[in-house]
């Protein structure tokens, strides 16, 4: 089974993969068999009936997979500071992974969260109780409490100035043991 | 400093008081305090009736022939043991005071060492007296009325996400650590002894096992005390305090099982008990943790139908809590186990059942009682000690426990920490370890177990009670004087004190769904998986079972933390209006929306793109939760205005209010805390200030004085009233201001002809207040476009929410029906808005 796997990567594309991603060598050929598992059409994408919500999960292949759960690796701490400052920054870094969670409210990509968005997934996460008016003025006041600017959205920059102020500690709260 | 020392006088004679009164009471009988008995502090009325009465109580008023009608009698024998408690907790309490006056000292040295030390003086004082400790802190009452309050109000208020989240790290320092603990300590002294550094002591292996095990555990009381006033970070302080909770479970066990060992003697001891002791530590620890979670459930299921009454509704949470405690004990089950699960299970559901002041008395009286009990616990910890009787002193004995507790402690903690750490998310850094080790305080628990070791079991019992005196001394006080600083000094992570906001807490809830799918996806069942699962269980089945139906809508986080901001808002909003010296903006806007909480923030919404348009300031005040700049807006368009009707209204309230005597207000009911709904004194008003308008509308018929003034007047007496209902309540009261108001002019007014012109005129003619509002905003600041959009109530506003609904699946759908509407959307501005009487949520918009 696991040799199967391996034979369908190629070996230099793990190699890149592990380079972009961190993820170890094991990790990657683990992941690629749950991948072809979950690949119902066996073309080396998956499609977006498997993932609704998640929009970075459109249409990938293996990289973008392993791309999207890149994310989702613990920081390593020491790791960190050794690293010269001109490398790009990892997958796993505290802005992508705050970029990342952005993306999950900015559903058309226009880089600033708007009241509809906003709306669409208060309606996703809030309780089915809370009426339409209610989760309406949830919106209102969440837009308002973050911008900043005033100008009705809520930028990435403002997006991250809240996360910041306050204790939410995206470094855990974007991580998975596992994945480490 | 003064103060305190006058405190301190007024403690001690209360003590001589105290003593002069039991004095008193012994002295013309026998004397009683030479028998060292424990006489208070031992609520067992039956034990201490029986002593008192059985010596001396009947001969008090009972045997003794009359030879006439006493007018008045002195019976301390009658009172003596619930006096003397009474007397005993006020004393405690007071030693709080006294430490609390003065907070240079409690910022250094930790409350409950102070407590301690002013044990210390009181023991001294009694012992001075009498010559011999007469009061001490017994097992019967430490375990059966000071431990339960406080091991309740952890459980209640344990942070539940947080404690099931490090679960496992919890239970491995709980179980292993404890375990570690307790056998190190007993195996080195024994061959501490063996190697003859303790001199001649007659203590076997069991034996120093057994002291060894009550030893081991952490107590949860003296690591409340001490790091509640240390904030660390919340993981560490889980980790630590769940430990202290949770190995209650082992250490009965063990205590139980060496102590039977001790009693079995040695060579009787084979594989069958010790196998016989480790399935009794399950049992007694799922066991108890069962008895706990029954009675939490059954709680929860109790407050569903508590409605109607109220008052002693949270009495119900006691009573269970304690019972569950006793059960628990009754099986010889972990109490204390028992009633942690208790707590921790039902605090979600009572906390959704009960009414909201029901909930604030439960939070109020717990702390109350757990607080109060907490003091006594360490004011009697230091009385104890001063006893000769108790002081059996071994420097080597003793020196070596405190050093293995310390020493093994540290090791245990680093040992597990280091396996724990391979499977963290987050490790567990090395100066938490230590705070964690340091932490591991011995309290009240481990001095309880020790006065109850059998002295015919134990020849040293002595020895171990004082032993054991020392190590909690040692850890307490000296321990707790210096956690703050090590805590300082290695820079241990603080708990952040930051106020939540909406996007956080969605942004929270978002991340545990993402991960919850990152998992499912990379086909890993991990800790979030689990915890989505069961939350789809707890609330499908437990909150469906346990829980009101009305209760359930309000567990949304992400809404409780909408709600809970609004009514703060709310708050400040009222407060800066009184502070302005005037609430009229939010009479202008109560009279468009109801204050209920949804149009609150609506209304909020306005004030926020007011705010936005004029950019200079807003840079300034954009963050600042209170809309000063519309508020500074409203005054000066009211400002003319306002000053004119306010000299009318007080005026016109002074004229014409009745003012209702005072001792009706408050009348006294035991279950009801409704303050005057008589319906007489509703009727007097009322059929005063007819009377005088009646008075004056004739006058004024006869020419002596105009009736508009009066029409205007009512208007203004009606508006006026709602600064003091404002005062009174958060939100809800200006709209029931409102009701009450509407509600004492109805009843007889439509019926009375007279009025009737007066009124009804006055309500056709007035400017709909919605218009009036919008006209005057539109007149000083030109709206912006999304303030507009967003003016409170608009039939449009509602209508475009109307697609959303339609559109709950695709976002192509939604934009594309989006646009056309927000087009229609300014168009609907044009026109005029309906009469604004018409409810917000009217059915034909949705």
């Amino acid at each position: 089974m696991g040799s199967r796997a391996s034979r369908l990567l190629r070996e230099e594309e793990i190699e890149e993969i592990k380079k972009e991603t961190g993820f170890s060598h094991r990790k990657i050929t683990r992941l690629y068999r749950r991948f072809t598992s979950l690949d119902k059409g066996e073309n080396g994408t998956l499609s977006r009936e498997d993932f609704q919500r998640i929009p970075e999960l459109d249409q990938v292949n293996f990289r973008g997979f392993m791309r999207t759960l890149a994310h989702f690796r613990p920081i390593d701490q020491d790791n960190e500071k050794n690293k010269n400052p001109s490398a790009t920054e990892p997958l796993n870094s505290r802005t992508n992974k705050l970029l990342f969670a952005f993306r999950l409210y900015d559903l058309d990509r226009d880089g600033k969260i708007s009241r509809d968005e906003l709306l669409q997934v208060l309606r996703m996460i809030v309780g089915v109780n809370v009426s339409d008016e209610e989760l309406g003025s949830i919106a209102d006041r969440t837009i308002q409490e973050a911008d900043t600017n005033g100008d009705g959205y809520i930028s990435f920059n403002e997006f991250i100035m809240v996360l910041e102020k306050g204790n939410v500690d995206v470094e855990q709260m974007m991580s998975i043991w596992f994945l480490h | 400093m003064a103060a305190s020392w006058g405190f301190t006088l007024f403690l001690c004679v209360l003590l001589m008081v105290c003593r002069g009164l039991s004095l008193a009471g012994e002295d013309p009988d026998q004397t009683l305090s030479s028998s060292g008995q424990v006489k208070a502090l031992n609520p067992e009325i039956d034990n201490a009736l029986s002593s008192n009465h059985g010596t001396t109580g009947e001969g008090g008023h009972a045997v003794e022939p009359i030879t006439t009608l006493p007018i008045v009698s002195w019976k301390w024998h009658h009172v003596t043991t619930p006096y003397l408690v009474a007397l005993w907790i006020l004393v405690s309490w007071l030693c709080k005071l006294v430490i609390e006056a003065n907070h240079h000292v409690t910022s250094v040295i930790p409350e409950s060492a102070l407590l301690i030390c002013f044990g210390f003086i009181l023991g001294g004082m009694i012992w001075a007296a009498d010559k011999v400790q007469t009061f001490r802190l017994t097992p019967t009452v430490f375990f059966f009325y000071l431990l339960p309050q406080v091991i309740l109000d952890a459980g209640y208020h344990m942070p539940n996400k947080l404690f099931f989240t490090n679960l496992g790290g919890i239970l491995v320092h709980a179980v292993i650590g404890t375990c570690w603990n307790a056998a190190s300590l007993g195996l080195s002294l024994w061959g501490c002894q063996m190697g003859g550094a303790m001199g001649d002591l007659d203590i076997g292996l069991l034996q120093y096992l057994l002291f060894g095990s009550l030893m081991a555990a952490v107590d949860p009381v003296a690591v409340i005390a001490v790091f509640e006033q240390v904030h660390v970070n919340d993981v560490l302080f889980i980790m630590v305090f769940g430990e202290s909770l949770l190995n209650d479970g082992v250490t009965v066990v063990l205590f139980n099982v060496f102590d039977a060992f001790v009693s079995l003697g040695g060579p009787k001891i084979d594989a069958a008990e010790i196998i016989k002791g480790i399935v009794s530590f399950f049992v007694v620890a799922f066991g108890g943790s069962l008895v706990g979670l029954v009675f939490g459930l059954l709680i929860s299921l109790l407050t569903r139908c508590t409605k109607n009454i109220q008052i002693i509704e949270p009495g119900f949470i006691f009573v269970l809590g304690y019972l569950s405690y006793l059960t628990a004990e009754m099986l010889s089950l972990s109490a204390i186990l028992s009633i942690v699960f208790c707590g921790m299970c039902c605090q979600k559901y009572i906390n959704a059942n009960m009414d909201e002041n029901s909930v604030q008395t439960v939070r109020y009286a717990m702390k109350a009682f757990a607080n109060g009990s907490e003091t006594i616990i360490f004011v009697f910890l230091g009385i104890s000690a001063i006893d000769k009787v108790i002081w059996v002193w071994n420097t080597g004995f003793i020196l070596l426990t405190l050093l293995f507790v310390l020493v093994y402690r540290f090791i245990g903690v680093f040992f597990l920490t280091w396996i724990l750490n391979r499977y963290r998310l987050v490790p567990l850094e090395f100066v938490d370890q230590v705070i964690m080790s340091y932490g591991g305080l011995r309290g009240a628990v481990a001095y309880g177990l020790a006065v109850m070791l059998d002295e015919n079991k134990i020849k040293e019992k002595n020895l171990m009670v004082c032993t054991t005196l020392i190590v909690v001394y040692f850890t307490v006080i000296l321990q707790g004087i210096t956690m703050k600083p090590l805590v300082m000094w290695l820079k241990v992570k603080r708990a952040a004190v930051t106020e939540v906001s909406l996007l956080e807490k969605l942004t929270n809830k978002m991340f545990n769904h993402t991960l919850v799918a990152i998992e499912d996806i990379s086909g890993q069942i991990g800790h979030n998986y689990m915890r989505s699962k069961w939350k789809y269980f707890e609330e499908n089945w437990m909150s469906w079972i346990l829980m009101k139906p009305s209760a359930r809508k309000k567990q949304d986080q992400v809404f409780d933390v909408f709600h809970q901001l609004n009514l703060k808002d709310a708050m400040e909003y009222v407060t800066e209006g009184e502070r302005r010296g005037s609430l009229e903006f939010v009479r202008n806007e109560n009279s468009i929306i109801d204050f209920k909480k949804k149009s609150e923030s609506e209304s909020f919404d306005i004030n926020n793109a007011n705010m936005s348009n004029d950019h200079g300031a807003m840079s300034t005040t954009s963050r600042d939760p209170i809309p000063s700049v519309s508020l500074e807006m409203h005054e000066q368009i009211m400002k003319a205005v306002r000053e004119a009707e306010a000299i009318n209204a007080h005026h016109l309230l002074d004229q014409h209010l009745y003012k209702s005597r005072k001792q009706h207000r408050h009348r006294f009911s035991r279950s009801h805390f409704d303050i005057n709904r008589d319906e007489k004194e509703v009727q007097e008003i009322f059929q005063r200030t007819m009377r005088n308008r009646l008075k004056s509308f004739t006058s004024a018929k006869m020419g002596v004085k105009p009736p508009k003034t009066i029409v205007k007047h009512t208007q203004k007496e009606q508006q006026q009233k709602m600064p003091n209902g404002k005062s009174m309540d958060k939100a809800k009261t200006s709209y029931s201001g409102d009701e009450g108001l509407i509600s004492f002019v109805h009843p007889a007014g439509i019926e009375n002809p007279a009025f009737m012109p007066d009124l009804d005129p006055m309500d056709l003619l007035q400017i709909p207040p919605w218009l009036g509002e919008s006209e005057l905003d539109s007149s000083m600041v030109a709206l912006s476009h999304r303030a507009q959009v967003d003016l409170p109530r608009t039939p449009s506003n509602l209508r475009r929410l109307a697609p959303l609904r339609i559109s709950t699946r695709s976002t192509d759908s939604f934009t594309l029906e989006n646009i056309p509407d927000t087009q229609q959307m300014d168009s609907d501005q044009l026109q005029p808005p309906p009469p604004p009487p018409r409810p917000p949520r009217d059915d034909g918009y949705v």
